[in-house]
């Protein structure tokens, strides 16, 4: 064997190996070089034809004959696999700016938004919520609240009667009765829900929201009011510094009774259309409650006293979320619930 | 409550400026709504006095006045108005005056002759909406002087909102009280003298009803002019406080009640008779009002004042047409009476009636005012209308009430109230500042309130005054001892933002609905409804939310919006034998594409299994196996509904709304669901089960059912076998046609087996197979399909 001749073969195989297109090409091309009767393995079965000292040294040539070839297969090998990724790659481009494949997203409307912010609050200083009728009994929504027959407030109310006995509650303030016929002091409750009156105008929805507070405890004075009242705007409308006012009002169940404003949230104070020019908006109603409520449940205001409040929760929202027009809340139009998405 | 600033003045100084005071008020409890200027702005109007009138030489309308404005020389001014003579004072805009809307006074030529100015009307000054002349001024008012200053015309109105149980408010004495105790200031309190009797003119009253009516005076006045012209003084007064003059004799009365609180009224003598009766009115009796416009029928119910022979007014609330005083009336019965809040309550109202009688009575005179007012009503009528009074003839006494009993007032129980104390100077200054009387005791004080207020009756609503007079915002303020924060229930909170999750907006619709709507959808419920409804869409208690949903739908598609998935959570309203169930529900409508339009490809429609697939989603926690049964529903498409149920429970309905309800409701076509929400709300604690170490297998099974066998029965059969191995039923094809009879079909089924203790070798799935197939074949007559 010549030496010649051995590097005329691996000279071969490399160009055979260069113009392998594909993995089986490249295979094929080991196979007739370095398989079991390739031609390149033939040489060492040639060996044994050598005088024994030439043997080591032509077998070392031959070795390094086939080493070779094995390099320039895998280097091979490794281009195309790497050109084959590249391919497969190029071919699998999308375009990213297309819009994706979802189900778009619902959302909740922006009254359970802002009840749940309000329940959210009250539930950390240990409101419970409580429930009750709509169809309310005459008792509950009116007599056990010290409003009696013919009392002006109830002319103020606007109610919605079935008969003589049956209205749809005016207010959430009979969950307060239901709540003390129940449970017994310390109460912390809050009792969110929809009320109703007969009226309907521009600013007046015969059916909105409100919810109720009651906390009554052997220690409840006016200050825990005002406290907590503060508290829960400041925090409500995110404002540490939200100035908020107490003034004296009138409620049948709550004696002393109070109104609470905002300082405008719209025009900060200076006074807009919002806050007609005032520089405040009045937001709740609320007050000690009074020893004849409780009386009516048998709570003994000897021993207790209580606070209660309540608010509207159309009125909380409006100024929350900019909404100018009460009736957007009922009309239910998707483009408009929408904008509150599912954290409001 | 209008009250001027000036008027006010009659009782106490104010120094405050209109916002200041108004600002006072609005912290005591009456809420300022509005300020007012008492007349709106205008300049160099001065008194003038007409001292020669003579016709226009061009003009038939017009005449030339030589007016006195306090000058050297009178100036000439050309008027048109009817009611100019000479001798008249009245109101003068000379050259450079500014009338409101900024009119200027300029020199001018009427028709060729000069005019240095302008004699005004009311109107022209703003004073009044409407005017016949020009505005005639009392005689004794200085000539040249500034109007303004001389009608005191540089007044404020504060419009107060008062509450209810304000009703000692309702004069401007009392607002005055108010206003002394605020502003720590003292009152001038000047009470009218009494008036002798002149005359001997006699009235007989009778009182049916001494509870209704306590305290009845009349007396009569004889020899009025009720042509003399009302003082400016007082119908400015009127006119600040919103009230239109009308006639002298009116106006006292108005005047009266408007200054102390107390309403009166003045009858034509001469139609009532020398008797008067308080009496409830017998049905059939009726009575046309002042003005003569309505009639009201009487009932029973009705406190009336009578002559001998029928009604002549509406206790407390308005006179009749027949005994109103006129300008020819002369003779008088001046009636001032007390009236029982409980006696008159609701009745204006029942009539449609809302006066300032009524206001006031139903809310609380007090009744000390009768004397009072009857002095003063007389006082002002002799002197504007001259004549003379007869003596003051009175029924009835004062009424007793709660203000005999004094109030205990405990010193601790400011503080348990308020959480401050106050020191006891100050609780007996501004308890004696809102005219109560008040006594020292040993834990605090014993307090009789004044009969004005009616709202002081214990203890809490003198505190209460306590805390208003000093200041709500002057009072401490503090968080109350933590808690532990409330649990909240958050599965209702859950659900909803699964739903949103999935697409759905949330929707609040009203829970009344139309009887219509409700018959369609509920057929078989008689709804609950109001007996004063908004309108007739607005009628009746919903049975069910659906109505309200498929509204919507309709409002959203109709406002191009076809791809709608919307729930509501609310009450369902639902009458039955054992009274009215007010239950919770959960409710929700699929309609349009069920996904959105995508570049990719096109999106069906949504079906019936969309809805229930969101059903089963939002049941996926429930306690008990959940079931659906095909069963019609009146709102629902006869062949795509269905009752779900959870165990054997009925917890709701889903399906397809019915054509017919569709073409009804002008809706595109939609699915519906409606839920418990009790029954979905309590999910269980999750239980945790051993995982299985070896390999699942799974075989797929092709049968063949009539095509009448529900798809359902044939999974719950396989569940009936409680074969330990089968972990899982798949259910992943239906299939119909070639191959099959028509009146059949073929369920793909894939079932997964796994046991616990080794990996499944062909046997057993053989065994599976094998008792699945028998069991169904023996149940459906289920044939493997070949």
């Amino acid at each position: 064997m010549h030496v010649e001749q051995l590097q005329q073969l691996v000279a071969e195989a490399r160009d055979r190996i260069e113009a392998a297109t594909d993995l089986k090409a490249l295979d094929d091309v080991r196979v007739q070089y370095l398989g079991k009767k390739g031609s390149i393995t033939a040489q060492l079965k040639e060996l044994g034809k050598l005088p024994a000292d030439e043997r080591p040294a032509a077998g070392q040539k031959v070795n390094e004959a086939k080493t070779e070839v094995a390099g320039l297969i895998e280097a091979r090998k490794q281009a195309l696999a790497d050109s084959a990724l590249a391919e497969q790659l190029a071919s699998e481009q999308v375009d990213v700016t297309l819009p994706g494949r979802r189900l778009p997203e619902g959302s909740l409307h922006p009254i359970t938004h802002t009840l749940e912010r309000i329940e959210a609050f009250f539930a950390g200083l240990g409101f419970r919520v409580a429930e009750g009728p709509e169809v309310e009994d005459d008792f509950h929504n009116f007599e056990a609240l010290n409003i009696p027959e013919h009392h002006p407030a109830r002319a103020m109310h606007d109610t919605f009667y079935f008969d003589a006995h049956r209205v749809l509650r005016t207010h959430t303030s009979p969950v307060q009765i239901r709540t003390m016929e129940q449970q017994k002091p310390p109460l912390r409750v809050i009792a969110p829900g929809r009320v109703y009156r007969c009226d309907s105008d521009l600013t007046h929805s015969p059916m909105f929201h409100q919810v109720e507070g009651l906390c009554v405890d052997e220690d409840i004075t006016f200050a825990d009011l005002r406290g907590v009242l503060s508290a829960f705007l400041q925090s409500f409308f995110d404002r540490d510094d939200l100035a908020t006012r107490f003034r004296p009002s009138y409620f049948p169940f709550t004696e002393p009774s109070a109104e609470v404003d905002i300082q405008c949230v719209h025009c900060g104070g200076d006074g807009c259309r919002v806050c007609s020019h005032t520089g405040w908006l009045e937001v709740m109603g609320c007050g000690m409650v009074h020893p004849n409520v409780l009386g009516h449940v048998g709570i003994d205001p000897e021993q207790y006293t209580g606070f209660a409040f309540g608010l509207g929760v159309e009125r909380m929202a409006m100024l929350r979320h900019g909404v100018n027009d009460l009736r957007l809340f009922f009309d239910n139009d998707i483009r408009f619930i929408r904008q509150f998405g599912r954290t409001g | 409550m209008r009250i001027s600033i000036q008027w006010l003045r009659d009782w106490l100084q104010i120094d405050e400026t209109p916002e200041e005071l108004g600002h006072r008020l609005t912290m005591a409890g009456l809420e300022l709504d509005a300020i007012e200027a008492a007349a709106p702005a205008f300049s160099g109007v001065r008194v003038g006095r007409v001292a020669k009138v003579e016709p226009h030489p061009d003009a038939d309308r017009l005449r030339v006045c030589q007016v006195e404005v306090g000058e050297a020389e009178p100036r000439t001014i050309v008027c048109g108005a009817p009611n100019v003579h000479e001798g008249m004072v009245a109101p003068v805009a000379v050259v450079g005056a500014v009338l409101p809307d900024n009119f200027r006074i300029k020199k001018s030529k009427l028709r060729g002759v000069a005019s240095a100015g302008m004699l005004c009307s009311a109107r022209e000054l703003g004073l009044a909406e409407d005017a016949e002349g020009l505005l005639a001024l009392p005689a004794d008012l200085e000539i040249g002087a500034d109007l303004r200053t001389a009608l005191g015309l540089d007044d404020y109105i504060l419009e107060v909102d008062l509450t209810p149980n304000r009703a000692d408010c309702l004069g401007m004495r009392g607002i005055a009280r108010e206003c002394s105790a605020l502003l720590d200031r003292p009152l001038n309190e000047n009470v009218a003298e009494q008036t002798g009797a002149e005359l001997d003119a006699g009235m007989a009253i009778r009182v049916e009803d001494a509870e209704a009516c306590p305290l009845y005076a009349a007396r009569v006045l004889d020899g009025l002019d009720a042509r003399a012209p009302t003082p400016l003084w007082m119908t400015e007064r009127l006119r600040r406080a919103g009230v239109r003059p009308l006639s002298a004799i009116v106006d006292v009365t108005n005047y009266v009640m408007l200054e102390l609180g107390q309403p009166l009224h003045a009858f034509d003598a001469g139609r009532l008779g020398d008797t008067i009766e308080v009496r409830w009115a017998r049905s059939g009796e009726s009575l046309t009002l002042l003005g003569g416009d309505q009639t009201v029928e009487l009932g029973e119910q009705d406190l009336v004042i009578a002559s001998a022979t029928a009604p002549v007014a509406l206790a407390g609330i308005m006179g009749g047409a027949d005994s109103a005083v006129d300008d020819d009336t002369t003779r008088v019965v001046l009636e001032c009476a007390h009236f029982a809040p409980l006696a008159l309550a609701g009745r204006a109202r029942a009539h449609g009636l809302h006066t300032d009688a009524s206001h006031r009575f139903e809310r609380g005179v007090d009744p000390t005012l009768v004397e009072q007012a009857m002095e003063r009503a007389t006082r002002l009528l002799l002197e504007i209308c001259g004549g003379q009074c007869g003596p003051v003839e009175r029924a009835g006494e004062l009424p007793s009430s709660h203000f005999e009993q004094p109030i205990r007032l405990r010193r601790p129980r400011i503080e348990r109230l308020l959480g401050v104390t106050f020191e006891d100077e100050e609780v007996e200054r501004i308890l004696a500042a809102l005219a109560c009387q008040v006594e020292s005791t040993d834990d605090g004080w014993q307090v009789r309130a004044p009969r004005a207020r009616f709202d002081l009756e214990r203890e809490e609503d003198l505190i209460e005054e306590l805390a208003r007079v000093h200041g709500y915002d002057r009072l401490p303020q503090r968080l109350p001892s933590p808690v532990a924060p409330a649990e909240r229930p958050s599965a209702l909170r859950g659900l909803r933002d699964q739903l949103a999750q999935q697409g759905f907006h949330e929707v609040i619709s009203f829970s009344f609905i139309g009887a219509e709507a409700s018959r369609a959808f509920y057929p078989t419920v008689e709804p609950l409804g109001l007996a004063n409804p908004i309108s007739s869409d607005l009628a009746v208690m919903r049975p069910g939310l659906w109505p309200g949903l498929v509204a919507t739908a309709a409002y959203n598609q109709a406002r191009q919006q076809p791809d709608l998935r919307l729930f509501e959570h609310g009450l369902r309203f639902v009458p039955d034998a054992s009274g009215l169930r007010q239950e919770p529900r959960l409710a929700g409508l699929l309609g349009g594409r069920a996904q959105p339009e995508h570049w990719e490809a096109p999106s069906r429609r949504v079906d019936f299994f969309d809805a229930k697939g969101v059903v089963e989603a939002l049941c996926a926690s429930v306690d008990a196996p959940l079931g659906f049964r095909a069963q019609k529903h009146a709102a629902l498409h006869d062949g795509q509904s269905a009752r779900i149920l959870k165990g054997d429970r009925p917890i709701g309905w889903v399906g397809r709304l019915h054509p017919a309800l569709c073409k009804q409701f002008d809706v595109e076509p939609v699915y519906l669901f409606d839920l418990d929400a009790r029954a979905i709300l309590r999910a269980p604690v999750a239980q945790f089960a051993p995982l299985s170490p070896y390999p699942s297998i799974r075989r797929d099974l092709a049968l063949v059912v009539k095509e009448t066998v529900p798809a359902g029965d044939v999974l719950s059969a396989i569940e009936e076998l409680e074969l330990d191995l089968v972990q899982d039923v798949r259910m992943f094809d239906v299939y119909r046609g070639k191959g099959l009879n028509p009146d059949e079909k073929s369920l793909a089924l894939g079932l997964i087996l796994r046991a616990f203790d080794r990996t499944l070798g062909e046997q057993d799935v053989a065994s599976v197979t094998d008792k699945v197939v028998e069991h169904l074949h023996a149940r459906f007559q289920a044939t493997l399909r070949q």
